[in-house]
């Protein structure tokens, strides 16, 4: 799906934004041995991709995009990645943990803490190793979370992947350290200053394809601790209760469709969720059931290798 | 709409810099309900402001901060008003994290200065106003914070002001605002406060909403470091880079360096077509008319405004590393997009951040500034720091860790570069010496007021002239009365007394004479300062020895009873401290030796 024809005026701070963002990637790029972009197939992974397509054009994307598949996608998703894939022509790799899809992890048996620990963090710390990549490129923004709001543009992850947010290295102006020491690795996040008003204004602004699920549209779905979570497929367990009904719901992000609640919502198009965001009292991350395990989640989850 | 704006806060810790940017975006409404949740919860676990939620907690991300109720590292938000964007860093308060502070500040072109109404102006609100002022911001909001403490006293406010300014005076900043508010209740903020009914000024919000901060710019003449080449194929060649200063179009001519060759911009190439212009800022891919060998971390800048190439440096050093600065090491320097290795050759002198005077120093700790000489195994192009932060903007990394450990500032390129235009004379320093028939060099007499420095000069001056060589005599006292006039006898103009003679010395050595320097030069560093002007086996340190209660006993001068009396300040050997040479190239030590003795030794170390 593409947004309106006509783009809107991008303003300055769109400009600015891109310009950094091509910088961090140009940067990143000329310095790595083995870059790789985590691909998420949400709205931040689309614009980070255009932006990529952009800095290095008409080269094509210098580096292989890296998808971690839980198996627990919303089925949208899995279609619009490949889609995507074949119509850029891009170097797509995916990757699922073998070990943890054989125990049957799975998202209601484990607890959500315990599933992602297995089917993402650890998932990714596989694929990373096996590929022994040294630039990770991702579409983090400092603005999603407060502990993403304290992390560099280039972070440096020890040799195990871990986060050390108490021995950052000094960011000064636009110099970036690449430095590295054996297995010692960088997550890159050419986002870093956007907003998520941004991100849709931007997505409006050069007309970037995203998932349908964004947009508002009639969906079976169950009402479960104060979201709506859609019933994707058959493995969708339902609660004693439980009785999906079709409501005109859209997702504000998206992830494992178990634990990714959505919003009952008019909004079709881009400019619609533009209206939306700038009038939203919650968060996008809201609808993260694992931003709520604990006091702080994602904090922990980086420190242990989780983007 | 103006263009966004990047501020950084700073401040002491417990000023209230965590709160005041929660106050903000709290108000201007990009903080989420869900977020508010959160630090509500976390505000009954380690809050301190009582039942209410304490907005500080929105900032303070990393869990040690929360627990710990301080702010270790920077965050970064972004928010805007109908009338403009803005980046915000929120920068840690303690010492101990100057480095973080100084990454916040970095990228900034405005700096909120908070200042506790009942604590006033400490010294860590100093010491980030001269940081801030070195890294190049010169307009700074002062948020006199917790005016609700001291019942909204405008004569606290205005003293506290005046007190301020006198700090920001020093430290480059060239616009200030005072504005009095409470971050905790939000009066002048962003709306004002019935209790301030004397203030008329604009609210913070206002005041940031309108303020024009240009970024320092000196220079506006088109400059690009190439960050990447794009080879797809054998007909495009592309050269990417962000744009440093300027603006750049089709047909313009252009200079590669540091080389310096010239060409002609063919086209500025972005996805889908072409642009006609772009300007500082853009993001964009050049290609030039002719092939050109080009590399990541060259220069393209306008054929009429060249940019400087040089391979040693006088800067600015911001040390972040834990170890010490080791003069002499080997480091990677990063500047632009050039990596080099990249050695300090000398600390000229650290800074003290809070009283903004300069020491004599032999090394930088955690936190410290200096000024510093520095010489990279490349030439690099560049630009003076206060012209163009990108271009005059250099990070150092330890060579084995690859840790950031320093962040410099590019002052001048020292003039030993070889590349420098104006050394090409066709009298060579070797020309000179050859016709006057003898080797120039600099003896260098250093030592206690009265250990005999002007007595041996005098004598071997003597000597030298009568075997038909050309000489001269620096004297302390003597150039005190004409060159160095205007300077006193604190540390820094001791630093600076050193310095001009060293060069005045260097220069009549390269005029071919033989120079003889009695100075009592009293620190090592400077010493070596001296040394490091003048090419290997030139300068000879001649350390002019004897006990301090000899020189006492001689006083040709009568001032060590001046001194004792405590008439004399600063007085060598009594009040300020003599680092004898650890390894001179000649000890002579008069208290046993005759002056005759001594000159005949030297004269003997010369041959």
């Amino acid at each position: 799906m593409t947004a309106g024809t006509t783009p809107p005026d991008r303003g300055p701070i769109l400009g600015t934004l891109e310009s950094e963002a091509i910088e961090i990637l140009r940067e990143g790029v000329a310095t790595a041995e083995r870059p790789v972009m985590l691909y998420s197939i949400g709205k931040d992974s689309s614009v980070l991709l255009h932006l990529a397509r952009k800095a290095f054009w008409p080269a094509a994307v210098p580096f292989p995009l890296l998808h971690i598949d839980t198996t627990w996608k919303f089925r949208e998703m899995i279609a619009f990645r490949d889609r995507t894939a074949a119509e850029l022509g891009l170097d797509l790799r995916v990757h699922t943990n073998e070990e943890g899809l054989r125990s049957g992890i799975n998202p209601f048996d484990h607890g959500s803490a315990h599933y992602t620990d297995v089917m993402k963090t650890e998932a990714l710390r596989q694929a990373l190793d096996a590929g022994r990549h040294d630039i990770i490129f991702g579409g983090a923004r400092r603005d999603e979370e407060r502990s993403r709001a304290k992390e560099r543009v280039f972070s440096l992850r020890t040799a195990g992947h871990r986060w050390e947010p108490r021995a950052q290295r000094p960011e000064i102006w636009n110099l970036y350290n690449t430095r590295l020491r054996p297995g010692e690795s960088l997550r890159v996040s050419p986002l870093s200053n956007w907003t998520e008003t941004d991100v849709w204004r931007y997505v409006a602004a050069e007309g970037i394809p995203v998932v349908p699920l964004y947009f508002a549209s009639k969906r079976p779905v169950v009402e479960r601790e104060g979201g709506l979570v859609l019933v994707d497929d058959e493995r969708m367990r339902l609660r004693p209760g439980e009785e999906p009904a079709i409501r005109r719901v859209r997702f504000r992000t998206l992830g494992c469709y178990p634990l990714t609640a959505g919003i009952e919502s008019e909004a079709g198009t881009v400019e619609a969720i533009l209206a939306e965001t700038l009038a939203a009292n919650r968060s996008e991350r809201q609808g993260r059931r694992i931003d709520h395990d604990g006091e702080a989640p994602m904090e922990r989850r980086k420190r242990e290798g989780y983007f | 709409m103006l263009p966004p704006l990047r501020l950084v806060l700073c401040g002491s810790v417990d000023d209230g810099k965590s709160t005041l940017i929660g106050r903000l975006l709290h108000e201007c409404q990009a903080v989420h309900e869900d977020q508010l949740q959160a630090v509500a919860q976390a505000s009954r676990r380690y809050g301190t402001q009582g039942s209410d939620p304490d907005l500080a907690l929105l900032m303070d991300g990393l869990m040690a901060e929360r627990e710990q109720g301080i702010t270790i590292d920077v965050a970064w938000r972004r928010f805007e008003t109908p009338r403009r964007a803005f980046f915000v860093a929120d920068a840690p308060g303690h010492e101990q994290y100057t480095r973080n502070m100084a990454t916040g500040a970095s990228t900034a072109d405005f700096a909120v200065v908070l200042v506790d109404a009942e604590k006033g102006v400490l010294p860590q609100t100093a010491r980030h106003s001269r940081i801030a002022g070195m890294l190049g911001i010169r307009h700074v909001v002062l948020a006199v914070n917790k005016m609700d403490r001291v019942g909204w006293d405008r004569t606290r406010f205005d003293a506290i002001a005046g007190a301020y300014r006198a700090v920001a005076e020093d430290t480059g900043i060239t616009g200030m605002r005072a504005i009095p508010l409470s971050a905790l209740t939000g009066e002048n903020v962003t709306r004002h406060g019935a209790r301030a009914g004397w203030y008329s000024g604009p609210t913070l919000l206002d005041h940031l909403e309108t303020v024009e901060a240009a970024p320092p710019g000196g220079n506006e003449s088109f400059r690009m470091p190439v960050q990447y080449v794009n080879r797809p194929h054998s007909d495009f060649r592309g050269y990417c880079g962000r744009i440093a200063s300027g603006a750049v179009a089709a047909g313009d001519r252009v200079r590669i360096f540091p080389g310096g060759t010239e060409t002609e911009i063919e086209r500025i190439v972005v996805r889908k077509g072409e642009r006609e212009r772009a300007e500082r800022g853009d993001s964009v891919t050049l290609m030039l008319r002719e092939e050109r060998d080009v590399s990541r971390g060259d220069v393209i800048a306008a054929a009429d405004a060249p940019v400087e190439v040089a391979d040693q440096f006088q800067a600015q050093l911001l040390w972040m590393g834990d170890a010490p600065l080791v003069v002499g090491r080997p480091h990677l320097l990063k500047l632009h997009a050039r990596e080099t290795g990249a050695t300090v050759t000398r600390i000229r002198h650290r800074l003290d951040v809070v009283d903004g005077r300069t020491r004599p120093a032999s090394t930088l700790g955690l936190n410290d500034i200096g000024s510093v000489n520095l010489e990279t195994d490349r030439p690099l192009p560049f630009a003076r720091y206060d012209e163009n932060r990108t271009l005059g903007g250099f990070v150092l990394l330890d060579r084995r860790t690859g840790a950031t450990v320093g962040a410099g500032m590019v002052r001048f390129p020292l003039m030993r570069a070889a590349n420098l235009r104006w050394q090409d004379f066709d009298v060579t320093r070797e020309t000179r010496a050859q016709a006057k028939g003898q080797r120039p060099r600099c003896l260098w007499l250093t030592g206690l007021p009265g250990s005999g420095k002007s007595t041996i000069a005098n004598l071997l001056e003597k000597r030298l002239v009568a075997e038909g060589r050309h000489t001269y005599v620096l004297d302390g006292d003597n150039v005190r009365h004409g060159l160095n006039r205007d300077l006193g006898f604190t540390e820094a103009d001791r630093v600076e007394n050193i310095r001009r003679v060293a060069e005045v010395a260097r220069l009549m050595v390269d005029a071919g004479l033989i120079v003889i320097v009695a100075f009592i030069s009293p620190y090592r560093a400077e010493r070596e300062f001296a040394r490091g002007r003048f090419e290997p086996g030139d300068f000879r340190e001649i350390f002019v020895d004897a006990p301090l209660g000899i020189c006492e006993a001689r006083d040709p001068k009568g001032l060590y009873a001046r001194a004792r009396r405590g008439e004399v300040k600063n007085f060598t050997g009594i009040s300020s401290p003599y680092e004898p040479p650890e390894g001179p190239d000649l000890r002579l030590d008069t208290g046993t030796e005759s002056p005759e003795r001594c000159v005949e030794r030297v004269l003997e170390s010369l041959d």
